[in-house]
This record gives C-alpha cells, structure tokens and sequence, in this order.
C-alpha cells in the first residue's frame, strides 16, 4: 500500500563514564549547581589549552570494538568551527577527519527478524555547555543563562549507515546500542540524565529507488519511544509533502512532545565549520597490541549472551532478549543461576513479579533490594514446597523493597506452608465436621463442592496449607467417609 | 578580483563580523591584495608533499583520568559581563 | 649607583650580599617607570601594589635565609597576552579591555615560583598581529632609540620595557618574529626557543602551532638565567616538550672555533646594504675567533611569508573565535544573541584583526581549503626540509633579524602585506619551530641591527654560545638607546 520508503540514519552521542572531562581534571558528575564544576580550560577561558583523558580513548576504543568497528591507529582531533553561546571556544574539539572507530555493525530484531545495521564511524569529541531558557523554551525567552559544567564532558558520536527504514526500528537499534553500551561499562546510556541523545536523519523516496531523498534531521527527542514516534510523524510529514506536489527542505526540526509533532527550527546560515587539525592537541597513535588489550577486557556481549541463554539454558528467545536488554537483569539473571539451577523458573520470576515491581515502583533494578542470592533462596523454598507461589509473591515484594532474607520474611509472618500430614489431617476432620451441607453435596456427585471446602481450609490456615497435599487428603477423606 | 563583496558578506557573517557598505568595500580590495599575493604559492609543486600541521611530532600525549581541583565559585563569574543565578546570561537565541 | 642600568645577574648579586633589598629596587624601578613611561608607553597596565607586596615576600624570604633563585626580588614585566592571575591582560585589544585572568599562565607562575616582580604587562599588536606595536588598540611604543621621538620610531614594549630600563628583563611572544624583530629594533637579546620548550599555558593563543614566549634580556646571561627558570615540560600543555633542560649558564662559553655556521643567502634578499654590511662585519668577526662560515641554499624561503600569513590568519579566526561577549571581555548589547556577537566583535577587534579573521575564515572555507590552507601546510613542511637539510651541515644559521632598521611610525599604517613582510627573515623559524636568537650588533644611522642566529629543535644551547661569544669578543652588542641616555644625564 506504501508508495513511499523510509529511510532512516541515527547519530547517537554518548557520554563516556570517566571521572573527569576530556581535556580537564573537572568532574563529571551530573546534577551540580551550575558552573562549579568549571575550569579556565572547559570554559575557554583565553590562553587555557588542555590536555586528554587517556581514559576517554581507551572507553572510546572499546566502544568501537563492541560495536564491530575497525579501529584507528593513527587519530587526531580536529576544530569544528561554529558559534552558539555554549560552546565556549567558538569551536568544539572533535574529530572529523579521522574517527577513532569507523566501519562497524549491530544487528537488531524487529518482528522476529533479525537486520544488520551498518555503522559509518564512531568519534570522540567533547560536549557544549547547556543553556536554560528564561520562558521555558528557546523561542519564548527573552534571555537564556549558561551553564558550562556539561562543556568538555567526554562524548562519543556513532553515525549509522541511513539504512533503517522505521520509527520502529531505529528504536530497536537505539535499545542494542544501548544494551551493548551498557555491557561494556563505557557510559550511564541514560537518555533522561543526557548521557545518550539522538538525532534522526529522517527521508522518503519512492519504493523501488535507490537515490536518497532531501532529508531532515530530527532533534530534540527525549526517549527511545519519542524518537521512534518523531520519525514515524517525520515520515508521514515527508510523504504528505511529496503527495501535494511539494519539495521536502532540507533542515533542522525539532520533536515537540507535548504536540507529537516536528517542527522546523530555521537556520538561517548554512553552515560551513571550517574544519582544520587542532594544533594544541597531539596526534593519537595506537598500537595493535594496545587494542587487543582493550578487546581482552570486552564481557560477553548482549548478543552473545542471549545465545547462551537460549542454546544453554533453554530459555524462549523473548525471555532471553528481554533479560538481556539490561545489564542489570542480565548480571542479576547469571547471579541468580549461579545459586538455582532452574532457568526458566528465574526467568520467570524476573519477567514476571521482578519488572512488574520495577515498573510500579518506577526504579532502575539496582535501587531495589533484592539480591540474586535472596532470590535463589525464595526459589528454593518454593521447590521444597515450604511456601507456595502466592505466597511467594508477597515475599518477594517484601524482598523487593526492605532486602530481608525469605527465610526471615517467612518466619516472621508466619507464612510457612503446611506440609505436615497429621497437622493438616486435624483440619480438614474439623472443616468436614463443620460443613455437613457441602460434604452431603459432594458424596451426592456435585464434584465441585470440594472448592468451598478447600477454601474452608486454606481460609482456617490463613493460606498456608499446602495447596495439592489439601487436594489429595481431602479427596480421600471425602472418598473415606462416603 | 578573487573574492567579492559578496564572499566577504558571507566571510563576515561566519566571522560574526558586523560590516558597513564602506568596510565591505575596503576589506574586498584588501583581501584581494592579500589573496593576489598569496598566489605566488601555485609555482610551487607541493603534490607529494605531506602538509604539516603539528611542527613538531609529538603523539599520545594524555593526562590520567584523575581529579583536579574546579575554579573557585567567585573566580568563574568574576569576567562575566552579565550574569544571574551562577550562569552567564546572554540575550534570546533565536 | 643607577640600579636600571644594571643586569639581572648584577642585581642578584647586590641582593645576595644585602646591599640593596627587592623592595628599594622595585622602588627603584617604579621611579624609572614614572620618569620614562609618559614617553615610552611601555606598559599596558603596571601592577604596583603587588610588585612591592611581592618584592617584600622576597626580602623576608632572603631575611629567613631561604635558598633564593637569581630572578628573586627582579623586576621583569611581561607581554599582554600572557595570563597573569588577577592582573588585568588585555592582548592590547579592547575587546579584553577588562579581562582579569582566574589564573596564571605557566610561565608567570614559574616567575612568580622563583620570586620575581611583576612591575606590569607590556604593549604589543593587537593579539600579537604586528611586528611593532602599530596595530595596539590603545597606543604605539617608542623606539627609545628615537629619543626625540623625530622618525617616529615605535617598537614591542616589552624590548622597549628592557632597552629603557623600565624593567630588568621581560618575557614577549612570538608568532612571526616579535620578540626578535622588536629587540633587533631596541638593541637588547630576544630570543624565540624552540616550539614546546617553554609551555603555552596562559598565553593567548593567536596561531597555536606559531606562538611560543621568549625572554627579553640585557647581556647574554641573563638570557640563560631567564631561560633556567621559564623552560621545561608542563603537564597542562599537550604541545609542551618532554625534553631534559640543560643548565643554560654551563653555554655561556667564549668559543665558536670549529663551529659551522650557514649563511642561508636567500635571506639576504631585500636587506638594506647597512644591514647586510653589519651582518658581514659579524661573519668576519666569527671567523677571526675560528668558525666556519659558509653559504647554504635554503630554496622555498620566498614561500614562508605567504604560507606564514595562511596558516596564522586560519589560526587566528579559531582562536580568537572565543572572543563572542558571552564571558570575559566587552560586550556590546544587542536584542539576540546573534547581534550581541557581531556586535561586540565589530566593535571590539581593529582592523588589521578583523581582516585576519576573515582571511583566515576564507581560507578554512570549502572550496578554499586545499588551495589555500593545505598548500599552506604543504609549504611548511618544505620550510622544515629546508632547515633539515641546512642543519645536516650547520650546527647554526646566521641571518639579519630584520631587513631594514627601525619600524616607523605611520608608515603603511593599512599595509598589512608590508608589515608582514618585515617578517620575512624571522617567521620561517616560527613554521618550522626552531629556536632563534636576535643579538644586537652595532647601530646604523642610529638605529641598532640586530643580527639572529638559528639552531636545531632544543638546542638552543649552541645560540646562547654563539651570542655570548660575541658578546665577549666585541663591544656592538650592548648600544645604548638615547632614551635611556637622555633620562640617565638628566636625572642620574
């Protein structure tokens, strides 16, 4: 039915985990009251030059390489001209003649498809200052204020390939960047904090042809869903342009939210950035052995780990792309198989009562108090038959928010199941003794009567009689006294 | 005439340069004196020549990833020509 | 005893053995300073209040016995455009016409490490674009060898700052010649060391792999004391070279025999037959004492001013890109940002500023980028050949420092080309980032020529050798301005 394809190109910035800027001892860490962490070097202040994070190469370097890339063995850095009030030098340090990482790949999986994704070059370069709007927004301000504690934080760009054809996938590719990011420890990949940002390179052009259409970049978007929908509202804008006969412009709009539209932001000038070689910085000159170093230290990836879990541990691929999405549910997965055999009854509590908590709670697995080796433990309770599996779902709750042990939670609320025969025998004679009426019905062949019974029982033992051991003695009870 | 009035429009407005009728005027005859110049430089042959842009060749030099003290609050904002609430503030954007 | 007429070592001795105190001579100094400056104009802005506070740490430092390094309790004075913490540093441009660094360079850090006074910051081009100090924004130096001010002679004021006696040494920068060409012009020792030896932390950068700083100095020892303190690596700046620093007084030796010296003759093109006669007068003179003085052909010299004037002005429109009103220096209100830019720019940069700046933007532009610029690199890499294969048989080179004396006043005021030009002899040293030495070598109706010699990358040892031997063996290298004279009779 569609006449038109979409094609899609993402530039991602990432904020690299360092402790300090690319080209200063200032900290990096987010959320301070603005310009205190701040030096003569990230503020441009005249005369400061500074001097790079070794660090900053050696996250980038591996960045490279968990995504597939070649890697750069003789780099530079190079000046990108420009004027905006927070980009203090009037030019940002970047590298754009030659990217430490270039020629790379990830594949991602849309529809139970799996696409590779090619990746043009992956660079360092250093982050503008920040500017707060007066009004709110850009163009309601009468003034803005600067805040330069972000300027000089270390980034890296990855460009892909325009090779994704949906809002839907560009959001998938933007969740395997994330994850693999994520993995290898190189940023905090936390879209809301600014340490991921992406910006779409949005065209159309008619099914069959290969020539690109004009395209627009898309900026602005504050989360992998908001980006799919900024591409999937750009697309139908583009196509509904070409429709009426139009021309598409070329240029900058932005994603607004709140109207689930795209906007042109009106750039004047076209620039032209005057690239040339920074010459207060040295050339980076990396040897083959440095990076199989850095390659050594890679974990086992996100792809590779979800092989795993599925060839090794049985695990439905859904489960297995789910739990290793995230890092966390990753690293709390492994930790848990470590002390319970059962995969799929841990996957089953992660993707089940485990997201579900994090959801409602609204919290990142590592606010939780949970710990893999309580969850192993809870689970183990569950097998002997200690506690049954509602139970177990208000403990793990519990366990969830407060960090005790199940054993603890167990002993202090008195959940443990009934599993002793004569304990529960007693019970089931004085529920039988009570309901003469549902006994009567069920000798009489209303089979169904024994569910008001068992509920007597489950009710007189505040749920903690274990549920198939009630089945079977009252069943032969019942058959007894018939 | 290698630049025009209208090249040097363009290199001014990149230059964030504010230019009057008579400027464009005056800088269009001498960038072009300069450029004209400047030519003397296609006599010579420079194709298998590697451009230097470092002087010396100097690699790989790094700084630990190791903290260093921020400026004092009082000194960051102390040339700011206008400030307020510990920013540097500046006119609308667009 | 007149202290201003005295060296840096003198001095240091004097205070060694406590026969004067750092206080008595920045006092001294400061009345120097207050008898000549309305003359001279030296000084963008003296500093007073700190040099007497520092001079009296000094005093009571010696007092406690402290072991003290030869600049302790010196009055020097450095360049505008050298960060000096909480010293107003202007670059002679009104467009920091407030700017009062957080910091201090590493240089004046290094200075003030070893107790030397700062008696203030000295007038130069406009972000260092000159060869005098024609293109200040706020007035030129006098040549104090035009005592009468009749030729309208202007100079660097930190050469003038050390001719004049308005400070016992002083540090300059160097982007195509400055501290050379205006010694040369004022008859006193400036010497360029080699790119990366003395760190650019702090110095307003102009064309970042052309600037360096460099002492201005009296006599040659001086210039090795200075060069003690200032040189050596500095983790704050990644050009900056990871190289031992010799003891530069252990080159103060009285020898050139053997020595091979290269006469590079394309140097010699334009030069003023005096000067060329004065450079000749030098050669025999360093063959007398044994050195082998012979031509060399360096064939892409002519080049070096055209690839100089690209890759500088390129520099130039990057580095002074941060110059926007946002947080330092003049800003011009405007409704938006935008026009605050142009605004502030327009009106804080001059003339020849802004016509480098867009020279330098045109240059870095598409389509002009290959024709231009990395031609222009491509030139400079053949400078360097040059020099590589000069110093295959030549521990050193000689040229004259400048072609002509004295700068005036007023002349070409607009031709920036010519201005440029003047250069000719010292920016290829600047391209190829060898260190170089101006030495004064007699006078010329007046006016004093200064002679430069050029070394290897770091060895700059071999130049304070050279210049010291002829230091030793002739009186020309220590010409008295008029200025000088005129207040030394008159107020004695």
């Amino acid at each position: 039915m569609n006449r038109y394809e979409a094609v899609i190109g993402l530039e991602v910035h990432v904020e690299l985990k360092t402790d300090t800027k690319l080209f200063c001892g200032c900290s990096t860490e987010f959320g301070k009251e603005p310009n205190t962490q701040v030096c003569p070097v990230c503020l441009g202040l005249p005369g400061a030059v500074g001097v790079l994070n070794k660090k900053v190469v050696e996250l980038a370097t591996k960045a490279g390489l968990a995504l597939n890339c070649a890697i750069g063995t003789y780099t530079w850095f190079d000046r990108k001209n420009y004027y905006y009030p927070d980009l203090p030098k009037g030019f940002q340090i970047s590298q754009v003649f030659r990217p430490i990482a270039y020629q790379g790949h990830l594949d991602i999986d849309v529809n139970g498809a799996t696409k590779r994704v090619n990746i043009t070059r992956a660079h360092i370069e250093e982050d503008p200052g920040k500017l707060v709007h007066s009004g709110g927004s850009i163009t309601t301000s009468r003034y803005s204020c600067v805040d330069y504690n972000r300027s000089g934080m270390p980034l890296i760009e990855i460009v892909s390939e325009p090779e994704m054809h949906s809002g839907e996938e560009a959001k998938a590719y933007l969740e395997k960047l994330k994850a693999i990011l994520e993995c290898i420890g190189v940023s905090d990949v936390k879209m809301e904090q600014g340490s991921l940002r992406c910006d779409a390179n949005v065209s159309v052009r008619p099914v069959g042809t290969t020539t690109l259409g004009t395209k627009t970049e898309i900026k602005n978007m504050n989360s992998f869903r908001s980006v799919q929908y900024a591409i999937e509202y750009e697309v139908e804008r583009q196509i509904d342009v070409l429709e009426d006969g139009g021309r598409v412009i070329q240029e900058t709009r932005g994603w607004d939210e709140n109207r689930g539209i795209t906007v042109s932001m009106r750039n004047k000038e076209n620039p032209d950035y005057r690239c040339f070689i920074e010459p207060e910085l040295t050339p980076i000159e990396l040897t083959e052995e440095w990076i199989e170093e850095v390659k050594a230290s890679i974990p086992e990836l996100p792809d590779a780990r979800r092989k795993r879990l599925v060839e090794e541990h049985g695990l439905p691929e859904y489960d297995a792309g789910v739990i290793t999405s995230s890092l966390a549910l990753a690293e709390f997965f492994d930790a848990t198989l470590k002390e319970f055999p059962d995969a799929k009854s841990i996957s089953n509590w992660i993707m089940g009562e485990l997201l579900r908590l994090l959801n409602a709670r609204n919290m990142e697995l590592s606010e939780a108090k949970i710990t893999p080796s309580s969850l192993a433990a809870l689970l183990k309770l569950i097998e002997k038959g200690s506690i049954s599996n509602k139970m177990a779902k208000e403990v793990v709750e519990i366990m969830f928010d407060e960090g005790k042990e199940p054993d603890q939670i167990i002993k202090e609320k008195g959940m443990s199941q009934i599993s002793d025969e004569g304990q529960l025998a007693q019970i089931i004679a004085e529920v039988i003794a009570k309901n003469p009426k549902s006994v009567a019905d069920y000798q009489a062949g209303k089979k169904q009567a024994i569910g008001f019974l068992v509920g007597q029982i489950m009710k007189a033992t505040k749920g903690r009689a274990n549920p198939g051991l009630v089945n079977t003695m009252l069943r032969d009870k019942l058959a007894e006294e018939a | 005439m290698k630049i025009t009035e209208q090249n040097v429009e363009q290199v001014a407005l990149f230059s964030r340069l504010e230019l009057t009728e008579e400027d464009k005027a005056v800088y269009t005859e001498s960038l072009n004196t300069i450029l004209d110049y400047l030519d003397m430089l296609d006599k010579l042959d420079t194709n298998n020549i590697e451009p230097a842009a470092h002087v010396l060749s100097f690699k790989n030099v790094f700084r630990e990833d190791k903290l260093q003290s921020s400026l004092a609050k009082e000194l960051v904002l102390v040339n700011a020509p206008e400030e307020e609430a510990g920013c540097f503030k500046v006119p609308r954007i667009v | 005893m007149r202290l201003y007429n005295l060296s840096v070592f003198q001095l240091s001795e004097l205070m060694e053995k406590k026969e004067i105190s750092s206080e008595e001579l920045t006092n001294a100094y400061l009345e120097r300073i207050s008898q000549v400056e309305s003359e001279t104009k030296v000084f963008v802005t003296l500093s007073k209040e700190t040099a007497l506070t520092q001079a009296r740490n000094v005093d009571q430092k010696r007092a406690r016995g402290e072991e003290l390094s030869p600049l302790a309790g010196i009055p020097m004075a450095m360049d505008d455009n050298i960060c000096t913490e909480g010293i107003k540093t202007t670059c002679a441009s009104k467009i920091l016409y407030n700017f009062i660094p957080p910091y201090d360079a590493t240089v004046a850090e290094r200075l003030k490490g070893a107790g030397a006074i700062l008696m203030g910051k000295c007038n130069i081009d406009e972000f260092g674009m000159g060869s005098s100090t024609e293109n200040s924004a706020f007035y030129p130096t006098q040549n104090p060898f035009d005592a009468e001010a009749a030729q309208g002679c202007i100079s660097g004021g930190s050469a003038a700052a050390v001719a004049v006696g308005e400070a016992a040494f002083t540090l300059g920068s160097d982007t195509s010649g400055f501290i050379r060409q205006s010694a040369a012009s004022c008859g006193v020792i400036g010497l360029k060391p080699t790119y990366g030896h003395v760190s650019r932390f702090g110095l307003i950068s102009t064309a970042s792999s052309l600037d360096q700083i460099g002492p201005i100095t009296q006599d040659m020892t001086d210039l090795a004391l200075v060069l003690n303190t200032i040189c050596g690596h500095d983790v704050k700046d990644a050009t900056s070279a990871s190289v031992d620093v010799p003891d530069f007084t252990k080159s103060l030796v009285n020898e050139v025999k053997g020595l091979r010296i290269g006469l590079p003759k394309e140097y010699e093109s334009g030069v003023e037959p005096q000067v060329a006669a004065k450079l000749q007068e030098a050669i025999s003179k360093l063959e007398e004492l044994g050195a082998i003085c012979e031509e060399v052909a360096m064939p892409h010299t002519e080049y070096a001013a055209p690839a100089h004037y690209i890759i500088s002005s390129a520099e130039a429109s990057s580095n002074l890109a941060r110059f926007d009103g946002v947080r330092h220096g003049l800003r011009v209100e405007a409704e938006d940002v935008s026009s605050m830019f142009k605004k502030t720019r327009s009106q804080g940069f001059g003339a020849e500023v802004k016509k480098r700046i867009m020279l330098g933007t045109h240059v870095l532009s598409t389509g002009n980028y290959d024709t231009y610029y990395v031609k222009a690199l491509k030139v400079r890499s053949l400078i360097k050949q040059d020099f590589d294969r000069a110093f295959e048989k030549f521990d050193c080179l000689l040229t004259p420092t400048n072609p002509t004396t004295a700068g005036k006043t007023g002349k070409n005021p607009n031709d920036s080309l010519a201005m440029h030009l003047s250069g000719v002899c010292t920016l290829p040293v600047n391209l190829a980032g060898l260190p170089a030495l101006s030495l004064p070598f007699g006078m010329v109706d007046g006016m004093p020529v200064g002679l430069q010699l050029i070394a290897r990358h770091f060895e700059e040892e071999t130049l304070l050798r050279v210049g010291y031997t002829l230091e030793q063996s002739t009186n020309q290298t220590r010409p008295k301005p008029g200025l000088f004279l005129k207040y030394n009779i008159h107020r004695g």
